[in-house]
């Protein structure tokens, strides 16, 4: 196990290593552009696979917690012009305390009402912040990026490296919740919940926890998106192709493991980032629904499911 | 400002909107309230039907003719789609939960995307002798589309609470719900009374989609906010409860119609959500829960 731990950190170190070396080295600024919204989507996706994968209560609502978080920073760009850093917690904890109502509120019911009910979420958000002018209401507001921060030479090279670092650290955390008891709870969850209850199983703070800290994680993804924009409006902000991506990453990934959701991510976006730019904005969102009609149905246990299959066969 | 005119008329207003989400709502009552199946994609149907109507009516069929010309193909997808559902998901038995709400939230996007690509992101309306114009009385104009809808509403729910009561196959379709493994004793195949009563769910569907684009103009993704509208009736009425989604579909047109004139239209949306969200904290069996 302690091998293992230490190859884990040493792959994180190695990962945000090269995100740090790609930024010094790469001039181009698109690659950083372009590169941003996938490790983006790793971030919820794997947030998502906390809850989702682990327990089972489908989340269609990681629009609202990613929503939530962008427009935490900024109010607080707004209010006292926080940093960066500032802005990441910040997020993190609203998104988190908005996990931990709707948990509270709805996890004590059969799966489905979680689901709809987090769909709920979304639309009720959105409505929130049409309303409020302070961060812009419904036509949005135009944000000047700051300086970067030594030793980065443009502001989109330092977000890309943040969210490498954002990454690795909710991997890190999906990856702790896998091996320790709350991950073997949630597993029970999942399998059975009356079962797990009864063998004394906490399900209820175990939902709740794994729905707190998956929120605080899409919060954080969502923090730096009114910067990378530098703009930021509630319809594109709170739109539920936020969800059916990360929903979409993690199942087509594989749910079981935390590699999983990284390799659905990465895949998936890449491949979305490929279509938008040389089919269309539609085509992307297509690719996205047939794949995961396709997975869902045909290979439901994802990518890794697959090449399990495969090396057992030989 | 309070003014008891305006809040008679929002009422007035959110009567007819309400038989109106009763009617959207009630495929979903069945196949959702009784049949227990987690259709994500109802409202995506329902648009569908929408747009179909609107490709009829280019060829100059009246809306409702065309939503009732719809019914059957429509009855025959929606048993196509069950039996999909139930050979890949049901049958297999293990995790439905997240497949089944996985795959009919993939098939709402496929919808949508699909309806995209074929009509673009515009709006579409359909045109007919009593859209555009209003009957007055009094100080109160109402529109004839809203009326027409009404009305078919009326009609089509009434009909499917006759049918699901009184009729030997409802009974059928009712006994599922309350019962399977008695009914499998009994000699019945569930499946087979499952899937009819999903197509019937989604036949019904596309009338309402009939309706959906007489009352106002419609856009492929109008079927996110219809998520909220539809699943917030069912869950209010208690599942399956035909009575029940009349009621529920009255409270939320009501309460959406009082909200519009009080507040404005840019609370409207959040209505139907905030009122699920509540129901769901509160008293998740609905009105007439089971």
């Amino acid at each position: 196990m302690t091998t293992r731990g230490a190859g884990f950190w040493i792959g994180a170190a190695v990962a945000i290593g090269l995100a740090g070396v790609a930024a010094g080295v790469i001039k181009n600024e698109y690659f950083f552009f372009a590169a941003y919204p996938i490790l983006m989507y790793v971030v919820l996706s794997t947030a998502w696979n906390i809850l989702g994968g682990y327990a089972g209560y489908v989340n269609f609502g990681t629009a609202a917690f990613f929503g939530l978080g962008a427009y935490t920073s900024v109010a607080l760009i707004q209010s006292t012009g926080a940093p960066l850093a500032v802005q990441i917690f910040g997020a993190a904890a609203m998104s988190g305390l908005l996990g931990f109502g709707t948990g509270l509120l709805t996890l004590r019911l059969r799966g489905i009402f979680f689901s709809i009910a987090t769909v709920a979420v979304i639309f009720i958000m959105e409505t929130l912040f049409i309303n409020w002018r302070y961060v812009g209401g419904a036509t949005g507001l135009q944000l000047l990026r700051p300086a970067p921060i030594w030793p980065f030479e443009s502001y989109i090279k330092m977000l890309f490296v943040v969210m490498a670092v954002i990454v690795v650290a909710a991997v890190a955390v999906a990856r702790y919740i896998e091996n320790s008891w709350i991950g073997r709870g949630l597993h029970a969850v999942r399998d059975s919940e009356e079962a797990a209850e009864c063998s004394g199983v906490p399900t209820l703070k175990l939902k709740v926890f794994a729905c707190t800290i998956s929120g605080a994680l899409m919060g954080a993804a969502g923090a730096p998106m009114p910067m990378y924009l530098s703009f930021i409006e509630p319809a594109s902000t709170f739109n539920l192709n936020y969800s059916i991506g990360a929903l979409a990453s993690a199942i087509i990934g594989g749910t079981a493991h935390w590699l999983g959701p990284v390799m659905g991510a990465l895949l998936l976006t890449s491949l979305q980032q490929y279509a938008t730019v040389n089919i269309s904005n539609e085509m992307n969102v297509l690719v996205v629904g047939v794949l995961l009609v396709v997975f869902v149905v045909a290979a439901p246990d994802g990518i890794l499911g697959l090449l399990r299959k495969l090396k057992r066969a030989k | 400002m309070f003014s008891f005119e305006l809040l008679l008329e929002a009422i007035l207003f959110g009567v007819l909107l309400g038989c109106f989400y009763a009617a959207v709502s009630i495929g979903l009552s069945v196949s959702f309230g009784l049949l227990d199946v987690p259709h994500i994609a109802h409202p995506a149907i329902l648009v569908f039907g929408s747009y179909c109507t609107y490709l009829l009516g280019r060829y100059g069929l009246d809306p409702i003719i065309a939503g009732i010309v719809l019914m059957p193909p429509f009855f025959l997808l929606g048993m196509a789609v069950y039996r999909f559902y139930y050979e890949t998901f049901e049958k297999r038995g293990t995790d439905t939960g997240v497949r089944g709400l996985a795959f009919f939230f993939g098939l709402a996007l496929v919808i949508e995307v699909g309806l995209i690509l074929a009509f673009g992101v515009d709006q579409r309306m359909v045109e007919a002798d009593y859209i555009g114009k209003s009957l007055v009385i009094g100080e109160t104009r109402i529109p004839w589309r809203l009326l027409v809808a009404f009305g078919v509403a009326v009609v089509l729910t009434a009909g499917l609470t006759l049918y699901l009561s009184r009729t030997f196959t409802g009974r059928a379709i009712k006994a599922v719900a309350q019962d399977e493994p008695a009914l499998r004793l009994m000699g019945a195949n569930p499946v087979r009374i499952k899937q009819w009563a999903f197509g019937i769910a989604t036949a019904v569907t596309a009338l309402a989609g009939a309706m959906l684009i007489i009352v106002g103009p419609v856009d492929p993704s109008l079927d996110r906010i219809y998520i909220g509208r539809t699943f917030c009736v069912v869950v209010l009425a208690g599942l399956g409860s035909m009575t029940g989604t009349v009621a529920a579909g009255l409270i939320l047109g009501i309460s959406e119609s009082i909200v519009l004139t009080q507040f404005g239209a840019s609370w409207a949306p959040a209505v139907a959500f905030g009122l699920l969200l509540v129901v769901l904290g509160i008293r998740p069996q609905g009105l007439f829960g089971r």
